[in-house]
């Protein structure tokens, strides 16, 4: 039946065409079917990041459209690197950076180690523990703001009837040494799924001959964690790494909905800044150098990492 | 099958012919662009007499405060064509007028004998001069509004609380006339229990991200002697905008916050603050007064409920106001400047504006607000027309959305986050506008 179909498709396609198409190499047509994909991405990615390099060395301000563009050599990356304000920026983003990254993987891949020991109803908690990370920021944002209200959220009720402190005393999102960590605990609730997930796939890539060698070798629990779980598991936490760092150093929407960047400037992290010069002070020219500076940044870390995660995995 | 093809025929010339009909009837359909808020619903209603006498149509595009500037910048940046008309920011007013986004109206004032003296002056510098104090208009004032302050009346005339107050003060607890006075109600009622529950002082604007803070420190740093710049040397802003008299404000602006805020106000503007005085939270609530209408009508906290006081006074007497509103502008870039002008023509009108104010909307035109009836026409219009009596406006340069950033940052750093002193926050306000002044080529 399908060979019938297929000779009468052949049948009907017009003879100029089908001699054409045929005379394609395999080459050119790879080319046909990739170039719709190139010519999008050449449109939608590769161009504006050449546009931005552009007017990073310009004056241009996007609500000035008449006003005549100067070119300003590197001074715009001259402001930018002798700023205060976007250093503090930065050491904003690397605090969440660094802790974010830090409690994601300790839990994450704990709950992967203690879900992989396949106990009764761990698909059950393996989907629950997963329903963080399905929902959107925005409902996740929105949903913690509530939780964290000091007069009526469940989450200083619960601190309040743990700890004595009055309810109203507990404001995560107005405390300027609270701020920060009200934003480290719900990006650790929403992300340590995903880390969970990596690690666990790494986890059950481990061969389980490996282990039965070490119980013939009278290696204790510890010893094979230590020796055989942990190194074999590593290329698959530091990948969890690499993508939960490049997330978080970019991160948005979470402080956005959260704080906004407050109290004061506590929260501003490297994002938060780069919208308000484009979006808000209009500085068009001078946020795309600052767009570039963080691309480079992250460009040049995630490639000195990944590096080193090859090496691992070559061991 | 003749018949058949005559009659499919027809019935696709029909089509094609009311579907030009209805294009044209709708030709002259005018856009008009706002921020989406209880006036722009009066206005909704107020424009369907528009239609009626001159067939125009009216179609509205409104968009959340919140997205208000983002949304219409841009259009107008890109020289959109979704706006015939738009009430533009206060702020906006310098850039539309030189980024050449909206019509100058001069010659059509002249010609329709709309005279800009026929409005409250605050609200023709305020909406519709680019440059300020010059006879160039961009706008006609539409939307009347400014900061002012709403109080539990029914609260204030508890006798119990009166006489607690009384002999704690000295004075006779009512609408405060001085900022000190503010505080001291404030400090009363703060954590205070009414009718079974925790209460607070003061709800006052907070807000980080758009200009909610800003609004609010000026409205007390202009009654302490803040100055934008040098009256005689414009852009000097050494020792005006960081006086001692405005370090005192700032200092006070914060002492409001620590004393009397509800828990976690640390982010509040306009909607947060309604809510905490719809809820009961707040014995005193700073806002624009668009508000008012809304709060005047609602069940638990309105009618006899809620009393409106003017800002008040600084320690050296000195009263104002800052001032919100806008005017409405034609948009350049349309292609219907005839219609949208007409709408104008008709919107200056006073009957228009009569209704216009009594659909909720507030009016800028001195036929209507210097009306003996007015100040009885609503329980809030007294204290409206006393405030736009004192008002003063934010940067309206090309650069204002840099020069309020700069504001926002620097009041919220000192004000909520506490880095730092007033006098920190204020220097460093100086340095930050030099800045934005000097990329202008002003400085």
């Amino acid at each position: 039946m399908l060979n019938r179909t297929a000779e009468n498709v052949a049948r009907a396609t017009p003879e100029p065409l089908a001699r054409k198409v045929r005379g394609i190499s395999d080459k050119g047509l790879a080319w046909l079917f990739i170039s719709p994909t190139i010519l999008l991405l050449l449109a939608i990615n590769i161009f504006p990041l050449f546009w931005a390099i552009y007017l990073s060395f310009t004056n241009y301000r996007a609500n000035r459209p008449n006003e005549v563009v100067k070119n300003l050599g590197f001074a715009n990356y001259q402001r930018i690197l002798g700023d205060q304000d976007i250093w503090i920026a930065m050491q904003t983003t690397a605090h969440f950076v660094f802790w974010t990254i830090l409690l994601q993987t300790l839990i994450g891949f704990t709950l992967a180690w203690l879900i992989d020991r396949k106990f009764r109803g761990h698909a059950f908690w393996t989907t629950l523990i997963l329903v963080p990370m399905m929902l959107s920021p925005a409902v996740v944002g929105n949903f913690w703001r509530f939780l964290y209200e000091p007069q009526i959220g469940l989450f200083s009720y619960v601190i309040s009837f743990v700890s004595g402190i009055p309810p109203t005393s507990i404001q995560m999102l107005s405390n300027v040494s609270m701020a920060p960590w009200s934003i480290i605990i719900v990006d650790t609730w929403m992300w340590t799924p995903y880390v969970m997930l990596i690690c666990l796939a790494g986890l059950r890539s481990i061969p389980e001959y490996i282990y039965e060698a070490a119980e013939v070798d009278r290696a204790s629990n510890w010893r094979q964690f230590w020796s055989i779980t942990l190194p074999m598991a590593l290329p698959f936490i530091m990948l969890a790494v690499l993508f939960r760092g490049i997330e978080n150093f970019k991160m948005f929407d979470m402080v956005n909905l959260l704080t906004g960047g407050g109290p004061g400037s506590t929260t501003e992290v490297a994002s938060i800044t780069l919208k308000r010069q484009a979006f808000e002070s209009w500085r068009t020219g001078y946020s795309s150098a600052f767009a570039i500076i963080l691309f480079v940044a992250v460009f040049g870390l995630a490639n000195i990492y990944v590096k080193a995660l090859n090496k691992v995995k070559q061991r | 099958m003749k018949s058949s093809l005559k009659m499919a025929l027809g019935l696709a010339s029909a089509m094609v012919a009311s579907t030009a009909v209805s294009n044209a009837a709708h030709a002259e359909d005018l856009t008009l662009c706002w921020a989406a808020w209880d006036p722009a619903n009066a206005l909704v209603e107020l424009s369907k007499d528009f239609t009626k006498e001159t067939g125009i149509g009216m179609k509205f595009e409104f968009v959340p405060w919140t997205n208000y500037a983002d949304r219409f910048l841009n259009e107008l940046n890109s020289h959109g064509k979704l706006c015939d008309l738009i009430i533009g920011d206060s702020q906006w007013i310098g850039g539309a007028a030189e980024n050449g986004h909206y019509v100058k109206l001069n010659d059509f004032f002249d010609k329709e004998k709309i005279s800009m003296d026929d409005f409250v002056p605050a609200t023709v510098v305020g909406y519709s001069e680019w440059p300020k104090n010059t006879p160039n208009y961009w706008a006609l004032p539409a939307m009347g509004d400014v900061v002012g302050w709403t109080y539990r009346k029914d609260w204030f005339s508890k006798p119990e609380l009166q006489k607690e107050f009384k002999e704690k003060y000295g004075w006779d607890l009512g609408p405060p006339a001085t900022f000190d006075q503010l505080k001291q109600i404030a400090e009363f009622f703060q954590k205070r229990q009414i009718d079974g529950k925790t209460v607070y002082g003061a709800s006052i604007y907070t807000e980080r991200g758009s200009e909610g803070i800003t609004m609010g420190a000026m409205d007390v740093l202009y009654s302490y002697g803040f100055q934008y710049e040098n009256p005689k040397k414009p852009y000097e802003m050494e020792g005006f905008v960081n006086s001692a008299d405005s370090v005192k404000g700032l200092e006070f602006y914060k002492a409001l916050y620590d004393c009397c805020t509800p828990p976690g106000a640390s982010n509040s503007y306009m909607g947060e603050g309604v809510d905490a005085f719809k809820s009961g939270q707040v014995a005193m609530h700073m806002n624009f007064a668009f508000t008012w209408p809304g709060l005047q009508k609602d069940e638990n906290v309105g009618g006899d409920k809620i009393g409106y006081f003017v800002n008040p006074k600084g320690p050296g007497g000195a009263q104002f106001a800052q001032l919100g509103g806008q005017g409405i502008s034609v948009v350049s870039y349309s292609d219907k400047h005839e219609s949208a002008l007409k709408y104008i023509k008709w919107f200056a009108n006073k009957d228009v504006q009569a209704k216009w104010w009594s659909l909720g909307g507030y009016s800028c035109l001195n036929a209507v607000v210097k009306d003996p009836k007015f100040p009885a026409s609503q329980p809030y219009a007294q204290a409206f027309l006393d405030s736009m009596a004192i008002v003063k406006d934010f940067w309206a340069e090309p650069s204002y959305a840099p020069l309020l950033q700069a504001s926002q940052k620097r009041f919220h750093d000192y004000v909520v986050a506490g880095q730092g002193s007033a006098k920190d926050a204020l220097d460093g306000l100086v340095k930050d506008w030099t800045q934005v002044f000097q990329d202008d080529g002003k400085m």
